[in-house]
């Protein structure tokens, strides 16, 4: 029990720092390509046009229906095919993410837009919004504090997931953290090391999550 | 199909009609269902700048679908629908410009629960009117006082009463300079204290020489307030007679029983 040694984690921390980066990146692209594809998804599922809701429906159950670790994979190999030459492996894995993530979003999202009462749409037309106007000031303002902590929950899970991203030979956090516990024989520290990032970027999440809800309902 | 072709509405106007005489609610035929379920069965309706219309009527008749057909809320199948100039049976209807003239005050309010009172007020005319932030609040205040409530500027709808949040939402609609401005039952989803506060509000408006059409059963207002009742029954206008005349004798069986039912309790 006395030989513990986390001065592993210190010695590494300049290796661990760049798979950190490498995990956030993804995260944070993955996030806010998948928000706007995701918001688009949602809108196309819920419009009038018949086509439009079901191409949106077969894209978002398609992608649900497929473990990440598939599409990270088959990206890998599809973007090049379309685009004729190799484009590495972090923007196929920043595409494939963002694809697959817009699957997720776009069903928080649409239950999000869904909470918000018709007459809340009406309300705003009535008064001469135009649609796209009453969607950004009225309708999503209020959508989104349905949304907001099943979207940071959300991002959470994204953020571990980036560790699938091994299978392509990019080194996220996690598969660093792997490399340097077997490189110096020290996994319990390193993993242990490993889980309490996990867990304080948890816990911060679901505190911020928490926090705002609870401004908000005050008002 | 129109109503007239039943021989069911009666129609008579009377009183003071301002200088411009062009109607600015015209129905006439008006259609409309929802699939195969008619709502409204061929509506004629005629209502003039500076008039008071209370359009009543049985639940299920039609009052609702109508007034938002006004605005465009509600599209329609069959007929014409003129208001303030603009033909709502053109498929190319600018609804924008006219939902910019018309205002709406519903059964639920509808404020903006993420905004404050005076961002409630200023949102429609900066963003349709394109006024500045100064004008429309200075606008937006001028309005709130009107209403009774000047101090509640910085307050969110939830901590306003149902009274307060109607006679806010009044005051949004008429933060738009509209001329015409369109009730749907005001009061209905509110406690009887605060009735009186809100019907008094629009019984000032009417004084101003407001264009209204109000879907209500306050009658008390109607009589007060009113130039011309509506009264609608299964998707038709049954009576569009003078308020005086409705009250006095109204003319179809139909209305009377209404009248005797709403009046009795």
């Amino acid at each position: 029990m006395g030989n513990f040694d986390f001065s592993v984690v210190v010695r590494s921390w300049p290796f661990l720092l760049e798979g950190l980066r490498l995990s956030a990146v993804l995260t944070l692209v993955a996030m806010a390509g998948g928000l706007v594809l995701g918001l688009m998804l949602a809108l196309a599922r819920l419009s009038r046009y018949r086509t439009l809701a079901t191409l949106a429906t077969l894209y978002v159950n398609g992608f649900r229906a497929v473990p990440l670790v598939l599409v990270i994979f088959w990206f890998y190999f599809l973007v090049p095919l379309v685009l004729g030459q190799s484009v590495g492996a972090l923007p196929s894995a920043l595409i494939a993410f963002t694809l697959f993530e817009a699957a997720y979003y776009s069903e928080i999202i649409r239950a999000g837009l869904q909470a918000v009462p018709r007459g809340q749409w009406q309300a705003a037309a009535a008064a001469g919004l135009r649609p796209a106007q009453t969607l950004r000031f009225v309708v999503l303002p209020q959508a989104l504090r349905h949304m907001l902590p099943l979207l940071l929950t959300q991002a959470v899970v994204l953020f571990q997931d980036t560790s699938l991203v091994y299978v392509i030979s990019l080194r996220d956090f996690m598969t660093s953290a792997g490399i340097v516990a077997n490189r110096d024989n020290r996994l319990v520290e390193v993993y242990m090391f490993a889980a309490l990032v996990y867990f304080i970027l948890c816990v911060s999440a679901s505190t911020a999550a928490h926090f705002l809800d609870k401004r908000w309902r005050r008002t | 199909m129109s109503a007239l072709a039943d021989g069911a509405a009666v129609t008579s106007h009377s009183g003071p009609l301002p200088m411009d005489n062009a109607p600015m609610v015209e129905a006439r035929g008006l259609c409309k269902a929802y699939g195969a379920v008619p709502i409204l069965k061929g509506c004629d309706l005629t209502i003039r700048r500076g008039e008071v219309a209370v359009v009543c009527g049985p639940s299920g008749s039609g009052k609702s679908t109508l007034i938002k057909c006004m605005n465009g809320l509600e599209g329609f199948q069959q007929g014409s629908l003129r208001v303030d100039g603009i033909e709502l049976a053109d498929r190319k209807a600018d609804l924008v410009a006219l939902r910019a003239r018309v205002g709406m005050v519903f059964q639920h309010f509808e404020l903006y629960p993420h905004l404050t009172v005076l961002q409630n007020l200023c949102l429609a005319p900066m963003r349709v009117l394109k006024r500045r932030r100064d004008e429309a609040e200075e606008r937006a205040r001028a309005l709130l006082t009107r209403v009774g409530l000047p101090a509640k500027s910085s307050a969110y709808p939830a901590q306003l009463s149902g009274g307060q949040q109607q006679r806010v939402a009044i005051a949004r609609a008429l933060a738009m300079d509209p001329a015409l401005m369109l009730f749907d039952e005001p009061t209905s989803a509110l406690d009887p204290e605060m009735i009186g506060e809100v019907l008094g509000v629009m019984q000032e408006l009417a004084q101003d020489g407001m264009t209204m059409v109000v879907v209500t059963h306050e009658m008390g207002f109607a009589r007060r307030a009113a130039s011309h009742m509506v009264f609608m029954d299964d998707g038709r206008v049954v009576e569009d007679v003078s308020t005086t005349e409705f009250f006095a004798a109204p003319r179809s069986d139909r209305a009377r029983d209404f009248l005797s039912r709403l009046l009795s309790h």
